[in-house]
């Protein structure tokens, strides 16, 4: 049963996979880890995304990518209203914020769940394009093309968050903001306006993220739940807010989740990225890669 | 242990410590003892270890290396809890009220887990205390509702109420009007007359000379300077490490 | 004096509540409200129970559902192995849910916050997953029960498992009553507002937080056991369902953490709400008005309705007079 060969195909699968984890868990990075929000709504909104994409890519047969692209706007929007609503109730009243912070999202999530499921019914949907069904061959090992794209993308997704966090003005606002609050609004920034701007970044990405979840796979409403455990294992391990930390700690969980999945079957993988999360919060809550 | 020169013993033995934050060392190597009802200044520029040294004493840090006798007893290894226990209380830099509670709350808080052998019924005790604090009126307020020599007064108090032998005040006059200084120092020289020995953390320099029987500075982790607080101020390190050099 | 005058009220009002109870099991022939009474109860028991650690120490347990799946599983189990009756099942799940509690409780050693929340939604997912893989109770694709003969007074299982969740409801709400009034309560308050302050000042942080772990994880687990028996069946999506969670949490939050009745009118208030919808409309419809209740009271009314109805607890939270 266990061989070299089906052991290096989980791998390559694992890497796959994890880029692809990276796309999905790189918003949160931002939110959670840069600016310090308990964003639990995170991958519900990226299951609406995907939700998105569907209805796009069914009625107006837009390519799934760019029906992701089509609605960054919009989450970037969503995102702008969920950091002002969070900062004027809790940021700002500061008492007890913590519990209802949490519960705030946590209640989001559930909406959006909720929501999903009157519009969309709890079936799996799963959207279509030329590049979704085949796959490569190279010796024994399959690729599906499907999960290339979205390897490709999500790398390239990552690294342009990672570029535009370190190269420009915005970018690097957005990391002083997360460092030291006090001496950017003594430099007469509004730290307020560049926090919610970074939330919408962190949600706008959703958008393309959100494609790349229902090209690799179906969605169902319930989804977002599996996906709190792997956005937060990956960003916490990662070390909080750092980019190149969450590419990393990505790929080890896609890796992780891929050889499980391949050693012991398909009903223990739910249960990898929580195992990892709860080893790391209590171990080491810094992060693996972290300081 | 058992010689009856015991009550002689200092009260509080810091031997050798050290705590380092990663690479950078906080407190290198500090030993200092206090005695019996003294009333002992601690400076030092901001990062020189004060405050480090006394969340080592109260239980917050664990030092790498050295040990903490208190009343003859190491508690280097014991949690807070349990030497607010055994007497020591602190007040905190930045206020740290239970601000979902009032002000006798605050207090019934120390009374109820810290204090022991008092037969005073608590909330009597807790009025008390806040009389003496000059708070009495503020009893039922919520304490998020105090102003900030009030805050210091009740943080005070709220130490006061784990009936301690050792009380460190961590900055206690910080942003106060000059006469509001002179309110919170005179209640803590009032105290150290009730052989309670206080360790006081201070950057207001008349506050220091008037309050302290001993002056200790710290500058980078290292005792730079112990002794009556004119000599310390006196000396030429001390001085250096406050003006820069 | 009051406090000695309150107990007697207090004591007085569960012995009406649970004769009444008992009256109403043998003399109503319909079987539906003790159906959906039941859930009220069950409702009452889980928000009670997750206010002792969400409310009272302020660390939001997002795993109730782990501690109600414990419990339901638990019963089950030890069903299917030696037959034993319902209480030994409940007394079986309230133990290993105190064990699960004090697991939980460590963890609050190294983290809280948001990062105690979703290490209890992790616990939760993990435990869910081996009992999917656990052959014994069914698997993941769940387990039948069939309900042993039903005891006297009671002429239908239906209406003895509404009394055993009146009493476990009655049970949470004493123990959470008595904590409140105690020492206990008073230095979880102290270390929900301010761990390191609470701990110099004497209170036992570790074990405090040990002791309401253990209470409210043994109480979700012993209103979760009777479960099985009440559906006739078992599977480990829906004993682990996070609608628990989300339903405990906010039915304590929108009652009010402040003071135990909070969380039991917040329960009665959503619970009957809830079963109202399910019948009328759907049951997606019913968690979605959770849902938007539960955004629009910690956005709104964060002291929840005992908050609304004592004006002493807005004066608190409106800050400077």
């Amino acid at each position: 049963m266990f061989s070299i060969d089906l052991l290096l195909g989980a791998v390559v699968l694992g890497v796959l996979l994890g880029c692809f984890y990276a796309a999905v868990s790189v918003g949160l990075s931002v939110s959670f880890g840069l600016l310090d929000v308990p964003h639990v709504a995170h991958p519900a909104f990226l299951v609406l995304a995907s939700y998105g994409v569907y209805q796009l890519n069914e009625s107006y047969d837009i390519d799934p990518l760019l029906a992701g692209l089509a609605i960054t706007p919009l989450f970037f929007l969503f995102g702008l209203l969920a950091y002002r609503t969070y900062h004027e109730t809790f940021e700002k009243r500061g008492s007890d914020a913590a519990v209802r912070g949490i519960a705030f999202f946590f209640g989001i999530a559930f909406i959006i769940e909720v929501l999903i499921i009157l519009q969309f019914g709890v079936d799996q949907r799963s959207v279509t394009a030329t590049y979704i069904g085949k796959s490569w061959r190279f010796g024994e090992m399959r690729i599906p093309i499907r999960q290339l794209v979205a390897f490709a993308v999500a790398l390239t997704l990552t690294a342009l968050l990672a570029v535009y966090l370190s190269k420009t003005f915005m970018g690097r606002a957005i990391r002083a903001v997360a460092q030291d609050e006090e001496a950017l609004r003594l430099m007469g920034a509004n730290p307020v306006r560049i926090k919610q701007y970074a939330f919408g970044i962190a949600t706008a990405v959703l958008g393309i993220a959100g494609a790349l979840l229902i090209i690799v796979a179906p969605v169902e409403p319930t989804l977002d739940r599996a996906y709190i455990g792997r956005t937060f294992c990956v960003v916490v391990m990662a070390g909080l807010g750092s980019i190149s930390g969450t590419l990393i700690a990505a790929i080890i969980l896609g890796v992780a989740e891929s050889i499980v999945l391949t050693l012991f079957g398909a009903s223990w993988a739910p249960a990898i990225s929580f195992a990892m999360l709860l080893g790391v919060l209590a171990v080491r809550p810094q992060g693996l890669l972290g300081r | 242990m058992t010689t009856p020169a015991a009550t002689e013993a200092p009260l509080l033995q810091v031997g050798a410590i050290t705590k380092t934050f990663g690479g950078f060392t906080a407190l290198d190597n500090i030993s200092v003892d206090i005695r019996q009802g003294e009333r002992f200044g601690l400076i030092g520029p901001n990062g020189s270890g004060k405050t480090t040294l006394i969340n080592c004493i109260s239980g917050a840090l664990r030092p790498q290396a050295g040990s903490v006798i208190f009343r003859g007893e190491d508690i280097t290894l014991l949690p807070p809890h349990l030497r607010a226990r055994r007497g020591i209380a602190r007040s905190f830099q930045i206020p740290r009220p239970f601000k979902s509670m009032t002000v006798l709350e605050n207090l019934m808080v120390g009374l109820d887990f810290a204090a022991t052998g008092s037969r005073q019924p608590e909330e009597e005790a807790a009025m008390s205390i806040l009389t003496r604090m000059g708070l009495a009126a503020k009893a039922d307020a919520p304490s998020n509702t105090l102003s900030q020599v009030e805050l210091r007064k009740m943080e005070l108090a709220r130490a006061m109420a784990v009936r301690p032998k050792l009380l460190i005040s961590d900055e206690a006059m910080a942003g106060l009007s000059s006469s509001e200084v002179d309110e919170v120092l005179d209640l803590l020289i009032s105290l150290g007359e009730e052989d309670i020995t206080i360790i006081m953390i201070e950057h207001i320099m008349q506050a220091v000379m008037r309050f302290s029987e001993r002056v200790m500075c710290l500058d980078a982790g290292k005792i730079i300077a112990l002794g009556a607080p004119d000599e310390v101020m006196a000396n030429k390190r001390v001085q250096e490490a406050y003006l820069g050099t | 004096m009051t406090g000695h005058r309150n107990s007697i009220i207090f004591w007085g009002g569960v012995a009406v509540f649970l004769v009444a109870v008992l009256t109403m099991t043998q003399i109503v022939r319909n079987e539906y409200p003790f159906f959906a009474g039941y859930v009220i109860l069950q409702f009452i028991a889980l928000a009670v129970a997750w206010s002792i650690l969400g409310g009272y120490a302020g660390y939001v347990n997002f795993g109730t559902n782990a501690f109600f799946g414990v419990g339901v599983y638990t019963a089950v189990a030890l069903f299917k192995a030696t037959g034993a009756p319902l209480v030994v099942q409940i007394a079986a799940a309230a133990v290993v849910g105190m064990t699960l509690g004090f697991g939980v409780g460590l963890l609050t050693l190294r983290m809280r916050g948001i990062f105690f929340s979703i290490a209890t939604i992790a616990l939760a997912i993990i435990i869910e997953t081996f009992v999917m893989n656990w052959r014994f109770v069914g698997g993941a694709a769940g387990i039948q029960i069939q309900r042993p003969p039903v005891m006297a007074p009671f002429d239908s299982y239906v209406k003895m498992l509404f009394f055993v969740q009146a009493i476990l409801a009655v049970t949470a709400i004493s123990i959470a009553r008595y904590i409140q009034n105690s020492k206990v309560g008073r230095g979880l308050q102290a270390l929900r507002d301010d761990e390191l302050a609470a701990e110099c000042t004497g209170v036992p942080t570790l074990k405090l937080k040990l002791i309401a772990c253990m209470i409210s994880g043994a109480l979700i687990s012993a209103a979760g056991a009777p479960a099985a028996m009440y559906l006739q069946y078992a599977d480990p999506f829906s004993a682990f369902n996070l609608t628990y969670s989300v339903s405990a949490l906010a039915m304590a939050l929108i009652g009010g953490t402040a003071h135990w009745i909070g969380p039991v009118l917040g329960a009665i208030l959503l619970g009957s709400t809830q079963q109202f919808l399910a019948v009328t409309i759907s049951s997606e419809v019913n968690v979605l008005v959770l849902g938007i209740m539960l955004v629009l009271f910690v956005v709104g009314a964060p002291k929840g309705i005992i908050g609304l109805l004592r004006p002493r607890y807005r004066l608190r939270a409106g800050g400077k007079p």
